[in-house]
């Protein structure tokens, strides 16, 4: 990468440069034009001259005019156009310089030791690579041809000066030599706090990650406050860095103006004086000052530019030294795609492995061994025996300080990630889960490379090439992130179609079967995809309500959904909307308060009903709740009025007495609407729902989709008992009703109901592809620590690498699936390689060998049960 | 079921007959009202214990695992309060308690019931009055046991 920045803009982009410059220069004689025509205009057509020439021709004057307006029109437009395209383009090459640039930074990225990121912050990368980035691409633009523009435009001024009389020439420059030594003395104190303010900008960045980060314990510690200070305190130092910028900056500025105004100082003062001695003429000095005058404007642009050269030249040079720590990766390794993957078996030999850490502490010393692959290696000892860097070493991760470590003859560490991705699986703990499904997870070891072109129309293609064409432009990867990347033969899966049978065995394997099962139940499938498993799980729901049908004890556990009919499981809301919110318009919390709704009970009648019950429960609210402490758990769990707003219900309630309701307030009806359509009579049971009520309420119901403006159509999923329901879950739409309360273990034995209905029918296989489908969240937050630790096992067992390298990835399972998913991992590894960082002596049984450590040093080495060998031997062998 | 019908059976149940009804309402309010086939369990031996049932309605039966298979100690009918002990030290349930017939119970969690123990220092006697009567039942019958054991080892001599 380019150190410097003159070096980057020269290597990538001085065609453009020039041509940017060109277009600018072209663009004088334009500008030129458009400040002289009408002064031709006033003087030529419009002026005292009887017969008007112009260019030779000989013209009336009104034609004259004519002829210099539209002169002038083109002019004008000619110029704007060539502006505008300079500008565009500009914009352009600054806009791909920049992507170019952070492309850069990212490739570095990827290629840092392994050490180095913990050296770096996650947010001093983030703030380098997007934010300090970004006045280098402002300035790219205009890089050459501001400089050569005004530079130009001064040259040629000061030679036409020069030429007329070189006295005013060196009159006009006298001051510059001052400026050429004062400025940059004084801009290099701006740039070493210019310096100063993007580390602690960065410093900044850094502390923001890290509260984002550990946001949890820093509230577990009650740390908030102590935050506050320490982030205040660096806003104040970034404070005071940019005070002293703006005096240092502003008083180069002043210098700068007071500097340009000397020359005019003195052409009046001393010109004058030889003016009124009468040894120079008027005429000659107005000339000086006005040629003064041309030359000011491009030296201060001169100037400004140098400044800003400066501030940007620094910004880059301090990220670009930031990416390019010792020991970055050879980009090779990366880049390139060897003809032949070699298979990684044969002779594993560690001989003399020394590893060191950045501060130079010692991590392992003359670490030697050597054995034959494939193999189960158990690998022992201790924390902080050496265990980790091991396997880091082992999977080609981190390069020895000092010795080799060889599989079948190949040094691992000089290996292209071709191979090393292909013939090894690694998995910490804890291992790392991208956002994305869990399918997407899963098969993330399979994309080495692009494996078929995007799927789609034509247009697809065309879409890529214009992508890929621009790519290329800012030197940007050319592979296409839409195409398939999934190497299915690598995992010897046939293709896409029969991938979902052997993921789901690999999720078996780590028993993550279940879970993602359930995933898929709690899904909701969206329009237009897995039409078929639909139909099955209509199918589903009608055996679901046979099954219930069929015994008086199922019947109790489910209310269903039945258009005619009041659910007394399900919320008023629910049940007057029956169906499911889409979006933010009928939102339960808000409902009370929407326009249609609001009509919907206006033109049914009930609105005064629900008012009235409205005022019972906020009653009964403040019978129940009155006594307790604000704070008390009870109003989280149980109230539906909130401790702060029960002085408010209160008053309420002393206005209702007496007077209709229909008459209160807006307001008030919606506080007493809104905790009423959250009643549930079968939770509740406080018996505020007579007959009639859910008559009527069922009556607003047939409104409420009746007359459904069509602007909302969009809003709501009504429950149909023919159709499936696109905004609920599988399981809401097989169960298609309310799990009743006050059943014991209702849900469990729904559970257990949908589980068999499932299997009946063969759905379970669909259920799990919505499950793969599933989002993991952002790091996958939204799995918990042993699915994702089993999901990091099963991305690296599907890819069946020659060499699966483990440093306890099981860890937060309990004991006895640790033991069972070590069992079931080893019989599909048999044949292969696994090398296990384990925690405990006694599991390593199942192993064929075992590497014990201790202080960073071989203690025990041999076969596993049988007698070990001893380490000095191992060294002397090898 | 409405929640004052609870109310009128939770004030015929011992150990809240001294309630005043506000309080009780709120009680009812916050447990849950659970219904269970014949067969079903209330709570399983060895599972940790999250809350306490008050029967109100059927009868249930209380069995120990033992090596020869489930052993009935109790049975429990209206009224009955069951489940306390695991919520009162922390420990595993000690028995398996399953209902014989259809039966209703107001089943109060972990939370709920120290709340209702720490505000009415009246249901804490009542709860203290029933664990006392249980352990003099304990005590009564070990005495027989062992008298028993006694004798059979003086026979076997």
């Amino acid at each position: 990468m380019e150190t410097s920045i003159f070096g980057f803009i020269a290597r990538y982009s001085w065609r453009q440069q020039l041509l940017i410059l060109v277009l600018s220069v072209l663009l004088l004689p334009l500008n030129y034009l458009s400040y002289e025509l009408p002064k031709q205009i006033v003087n030529r057509a419009l002026g005292t001259d009887s017969a008007p020439h112009y260019l030779g021709y000989t013209m009336s004057r009104l034609d004259l005019l004519w002829v210099l307006c539209g002169l002038f029109l083109a002019v004008v437009l000619i110029s704007g156009l060539l502006k505008y395209i300079v500008n565009v383009y500009a914009g352009v090459v600054a806009e791909r310089m920049l992507r170019r640039l952070r492309y850069q930074l990212f490739s570095h990225m990827l290629r840092f030791p392994l050490t180095h990121y913990r050296r770096v912050s996650q947010g001093e990368l983030v703030q380098m690579i997007n934010a300090e980035t970004e006045a280098f691409g402002g300035f790219v633009g205009e890089a050459v041809s501001t400089p050569g523009l005004q530079a130009g435009t001064l040259l040629t001024s000061l030679v036409f000066m020069f030429v007329q009389d070189w006295t005013l020439g060196l009159a006009a420059v006298a001051l510059y030599p001052l400026q050429i030594w004062l400025i940059p003395k004084l801009q290099r104190q701006v740039n070493l706090l210019g310096k100063e303010r993007v580390r602690q900008v960065r410093r900044n960045a850094e502390k923001i990650s890290e509260v984002a980060a550990g946001a949890r314990d820093i509230r577990a510690n009650g740390a908030t406050a102590y935050e506050r200070a320490r982030f205040s305190e660096q806003l104040g130092a970034v404070f005071w860095i940019r005070f002293d910028i703006y005096k240092k900056k502003f008083l180069i500025k002043f210098l700068n103006n007071f500097i340009a105004q000397l020359g005019p100082f003195f052409f009046y003062a001393i010109g004058g004086y030889f003016v009124l001695r009468g040894e120079m003429t008027i005429g000659a000095l107005t000339a000086v000052v006005a040629a003064q005058k041309d030359i000011t404007a491009p030296w201060r642009e001169l100037l400004t530019y140098y400044q800003n050269l400066y501030d940007v030249k620094i910004k880059y040079e301090q990220v670009v030294t930031q990416f390019m720590p010792p020991g970055l990766k050879d980009e090779r390794l990366q880049t390139e795609e060897p003809e032949v993957i070699p298979s990684l078996t044969g002779e594993l030999r560690a001989s003399g492995v020394t590893l060191h850490d950045e501060t130079g502490e010692i991590l392992l010393e003359n670490v030697s061994f050597v054995c034959q692959l494939p193999s189960h290696i158990a690998l022992l000892g201790p924390a902080g025996s050496g265990k980790e860097e091991v396997t880091l070493l082992l999977a080609g991760l981190v390069e020895p300080t000092a010795g080799r470590i060889t599989v079948g003859g190949m040094e691992l560490h000089t290996l292209p990630e071709a191979v090393l991705g292909r013939r090894i699986g690694y998995v910490g703990n804890p291992t790392t889960i991208f956002s994305g499904t869990i399918e997407d997870n899963l098969l993330y070891g399979l994309k080495y490379r692009p494996q078929r072109p995007r799927a789609g129309a034509e247009d697809a293609l065309e879409r890529w090439e214009r992508e890929r064409r621009e790519a290329e432009a800012s030197g940007n990867s050319l592979h296409d992130p839409l195409a398939d990347w999934v190497d299915y033969a690598a995992a010897g899966i046939a293709g896409p179609e029969e991938r979902i049978g052997n993921l789901v065995r690999i999720l078996e394997l780590v028993r993550l079967d279940g879970d993602v099962y359930g995933l898929g139940l709690r899904s909701a499938i969206p329009p237009g995809a897995h039409e078929e498993l639909k139909r099955g799980l209509l199918e589903a729901r009608r055996a679901m309500q046979q099954r219930l049908a069929g015994s008086e004890q199922l019947s109790r556990l489910v209310e269903l959904f039945d258009p005619e009919r009041y659910n007394s499981n399900a919320s008023l809301a629910e049940n007057l909307l029956f169906g499911s919110p889409v979006g933010q318009v009928f939102d339960p919390d808000d409902i009370a308060d929407q326009r249609y709704v609001r009509e919907t009970l206006e033109r049914t009648g009930l609105l005064d009903d629900l008012l009235q019950v409205g005022v019972r429960l906020a009653q009964t609210m403040i019978e129940l709740f009155a006594d307790l402490p604000p704070d008390h758990e009870y109003f989280r769990q149980f109230s539906f009025i909130a401790p702060e707003d029960l002085p408010t219900y209160r008053a309420l309630l002393t206005r209702v007495d007496g007077s209709r309701l229909d008459r209160l307030s807006r307001e008030d009806q919606r506080l007493l609407l809104a905790p009423t359509f959250r009643l549930i009579p079968a939770r509740h049971r406080l018996g505020l729902f007579t007959p009639e009520l859910m008559a009527k309420v069922l009556e607003a119901r047939r409104y409420f989709r009746e007359h459904l403006p069509p602007q909302h159509a969009a809003s709501i999923a009504f429950f149909d008992p023919e159709r499936y329901n696109e905004a609920i879950t599988i399981q809401e739409n097989v169960i298609f009703g309310k799990i009743a309360y006050g059943q014991a273990q209702a849900p469990q034995k729904i559970a257990r109901l949908i589980t068999e209905i499932v299997d009946q029918l063969g759905l379970r296989g669909g259920i799990m592809t919505v499950g793969l489908g599933s989002p993991c969240g952002i790091g996958g937050g939204r799995l918990s620590l042993p699915q994702r630790q089993k999901l990091g096992l099963a991305r690296a067992l599907l890819k069946r690498p020659d060499i699966l390298i483990l440093h306890d990835p099981l860890g937060p399972l309990d004991l006895n699936e640790q033991a069972e998913i070590r069992g079931r991992v080893l019989a599909e590894c048999a044949g292969r390689t696994v090398i296990w960082a384990l925690q405990h002596p006694e599991w390593a049984e199942a192993f064929e060998q075992v590497i014990e450590l201790e202080g960073g040093r071989v203690v025990r080495f041999g076969p596993s049960g049988g007698k070990p060998a001893p380490a000095a031997k191992l060294v002397a062998a090898s | 079921m409405t929640l004052q019908q609870d109310v009128d059976v939770l004030r015929k149940v011992p150990i809240f007959a001294k309630i005043e009804p506000a309080k009780l309402k709120l009680l009812a309010f916050t447990s849950e009202h659970l219904e269970f086939m014949p067969g079903d369990a209330l709570c399983r031996q060895g599972e940790p214990g999250d809350a306490a049932y008050i029967v109100l309605e059927g009868e249930a039966d209380v069995l120990v695992q033992t090596e020869r298979g489930p052993m009935k100690v109790a049975h429990l009918g209206r009224h009955d309060i069951v489940g306390e002990i695991a919520i009162l030290c922390d420990v595993p349930r000690t028995a398996t308690v399953v209902a014989t017939t259809r039966l209703v119970a107001l089943r109060v969690s972990k939370d709920g019931f120290f709340n209702l123990v720490t505000q009415f220092p009246q249901v804490a006697i009542e709860v203290m009055h029933e664990l006392a009567s249980r352990l003099l039942q304990t005590t009564t019958r070990l005495t027989e046991v062992s008298a028993r054991l006694r004798e059979l080892e003086a026979a076997e001599h």
